[in-house]
């Protein structure tokens, strides 16, 4: 039966901080499993954040509610105790900055090692210490026994982002959660990076969710998409649809922020304006202030989401908007 | 092997380029010396009366002798006993007292770290010496209680630097890594966070060393530590001061503070510049 649940499963998540401010706005999303669910937003958008709760990891005096489900268990309110049991063995997180995401004064291998025997507790030193060997291996560390001995000072920045995904698959996880896993490390190595995510998914069937700002990674690793936005989601569907057949203007946007390979010299349009503050969101629908299409309605009433040919969308107006819009971004799309 | 021959070079260059951290190391090195070999190779007793009173320093007692006629130089060499031990342990106690108070405080945030963190506010509050006079005062006077005195006064330095230091690397990313891994919040605090905050209160407790027997010896010297005949330094001293003519009484014992506070400063200053990151 607990099989048959969704992998992960949020329903009208909202998480308010102890200042009254609600950042996460009555999230919804599945992510299953074998798949990747990509997360799209600018900072401050809230992708992070609802990423967090799903961890347990909300700021102190953080008010979560609405409902995570992990195969069906409900991880909102669950014990501390049995949240620390999830983490690090059922989900597994990736850090932006491997800079500093890895602790410095302990060697690569004993971190690694430490991820392992955290969840085995029975394990001894040394076959723990072999695991870090494998789990370097995995992650395609040339080498392994060597760099298990060393410091992450050693390490370069690919390399250690390496390190940092073999520490989270560490106890096969069944969701990762790389919270912008490529943005600190330059182009070359992100492919690399997204790589080894992308086998290691397929290896062991995790679901992945990916938080990025970077459409371009989305294309190319994702199979489904939600787009955020000042806490709420946007726009959501399959990676295609929300690439060819996007209903949803600030979707679009961001669309054409994105540079194409084959395209005509054109200039890339960016969106007017900034994210709003979290302590001064515009009445109405939140993007309306930046948002091309804006009308009277916009300004006053909050668009739901709801299902508009084959995404769901919150736009009043998403029927207006046509096919073909983000057909520079052909080029990005195809490069999966 | 190459790493331990490195980290020997670096420690020699350290040396080379350091004689503060040189003359440090000796002076607290020879009043060690001092300490644990003092009964073998003494020529006077410390307590027993050995010449005629308050004699000038000569070749048969260089320092001279006080006012019952007991050895001064004898006394001084005797009297790094009491201030070694009370300012090991008073630094050791408040550190340990100190450092958990402030991790603690600094770790758990909120209500923790309010009530803790005003306990160390009120505390430090005081002037030093009149908060350690006034409990050494109701405790009793005795080296013991002096030391109790001293280390009320003293962890909430440690209290302090410790949470400032926890605060700082508790909001690191690989901290929040290893909450993500599972860690619980004690092997958070014990194996991620810990390690990383020693720095700053080993350099301060090794300056504090000095500092702590100038203020055990200031409540000896009011008549609240070491109680006659103890050859302390602060006891010493006082006995000088009510026969001030006879300099040498209070200068062997003046001179030692100095000496010591001194070496303890320096190896402090050289610890500092080896410690800190931002110095390399």
């Amino acid at each position: 039966m607990a099989e048959t649940a969704p992998l992960l499963e949020a329903r009208d998540l909202r998480v308010t901080l102890r200042n009254g401010l609600e950042i996460v706005r009555g999230v919804t999303f599945t992510a299953e499993a074998g798949k990747v669910l990509g997360i799209v937003g600018e900072s401050g958008s809230g992708k992070s954040i609802t990423m967090r709760a799903v961890m347990g990891l909300s700021p102190p005096g953080a008010v979560i509610s609405g409902s995570i489900k992990l195969r069906g268990e409900e991880l909102v309110r669950a014990p501390e105790r049995r949240m620390r049991a999830l983490r690090g063995s059922k989900i597994g997180m990736i850090f932006q900055d491997p800079m500093t995401a890895l602790n410095p004064v302990i060697t690569v291998g004993k971190l690694i090692a430490e991820a392992v025997r955290l969840h085995n507790p029975g394990m001894s030193a040394s076959t723990a210490r072999q695991r870090a060997v494998e789990l370097l291996d995995l992650v395609a560390v040339p080498q392994p026994e060597i760099r298990v001995n060393q410091y992450v000072h050693e390490f370069s920045g690919g390399m250690r982002q390496r390190a940092m995904i073999a520490m989270a698959v560490a106890n096969n996880p069944e969701v990762l959660i790389a919270d912008e896993p490529t943005t600190a490390l330059d182009v070359t190595v992100q492919a690399q990076i997204l790589d080894v995510l992308k086998s290691l998914q397929d290896r062991f069937s995790m679901g992945l969710v990916l938080i990025t700002h970077d459409l371009g990674i989305v294309a190319g690793a994702a199979d489904d998409v939600i787009v955020m936005y000042a806490g709420k989601i946007m726009e959501s569907g399959s990676v295609r649809d929300i690439f060819y057949r996007t209903r949803h203007p600030y979707t679009r946007g961001l669309l054409s922020c994105l540079p194409t390979i084959a395209g005509e010299q054109s200039r890339l349009e960016p969106i007017p304006g900034s994210p709003p503050l979290l302590s001064a969101r515009p009445e109405g629908c939140p993007f309306h202030p930046r948002c091309p299409m804006a009308r009277d309605a916009c300004r006053t009433e909050e668009p739901v989401l709801r299902p508009v040919d084959n995404v769901l969308t919150a736009c009043h107006f998403a029927e207006d908007l046509r096919d073909g819009g983000a057909g520079r971004v052909t080029a990005e799309a195809e490069r999966a | 092997m190459s790493i331990v021959v490195g980290a020997r070079a670096h420690w020699m260059k350290n040396l080379t380029l350091r004689p503060a951290l040189v003359a440090g190391l000796l002076i607290v090195g020879f009043w060690i010396v001092v300490a644990l070999t003092i009964d073998v190779w003494t020529v006077y007793d410390p307590l027993k009366i050995v010449a005629r009173k308050l004699q000038a320093p000569s070749l048969q007692h260089w320092l001279g002798t006080d006012a019952l006629g007991r050895d001064v130089m004898t006394r001084t060499l005797y009297g790094v006993r009491y201030s070694l031990s009370i300012s090991f342990v008073v630094v050791v106690c408040s550190v340990v007292i100190g450092s958990l108070v402030g991790a603690l405080a600094g770790f758990f945030g909120g209500w923790t770290d309010s009530v803790l963190m005003r306990l160390v506010d009120v505390t430090l509050a005081f002037p030093p010496v009149l908060l350690a006079m006034a409990v050494a005062a109701s405790l009793g006077p005795g080296l013991q209680n002096a030391a109790i005195a001293v280390i009320v006064v003293w962890w909430p330095v440690y209290a302090r630097l410790m949470r400032g230091q926890v605060l700082d690397v508790i909001s690191r990313d690989h901290i929040e890594a290893a909450r993500a891994g599972g860690a619980s919040s004690f092997r958070l605090l014990t194996k991620h966070i810990l390690p990383l905050s020693w720095t700053p209160t080993i350099i301060s407790a090794t300056m504090d060393f000095g500092q702590v027997v100038l203020l055990a010896a200031s409540l000896s010297f009011i008549g609240l530590g070491a109680q006659p005949p103890a050859p302390e330094w602060g006891a010493m001293i006082s006995d000088g001061a009510s026969h001030f003519y006879s300099w040498w009484i209070a200068f062997g014992p003046g001179m030692a503070i100095l000496m010591l506070g001194l070496g303890f400063n320096f190896i402090g200053d050289a610890l500092r510049d080896i410690l800190d990151p931002r110095e390399h």
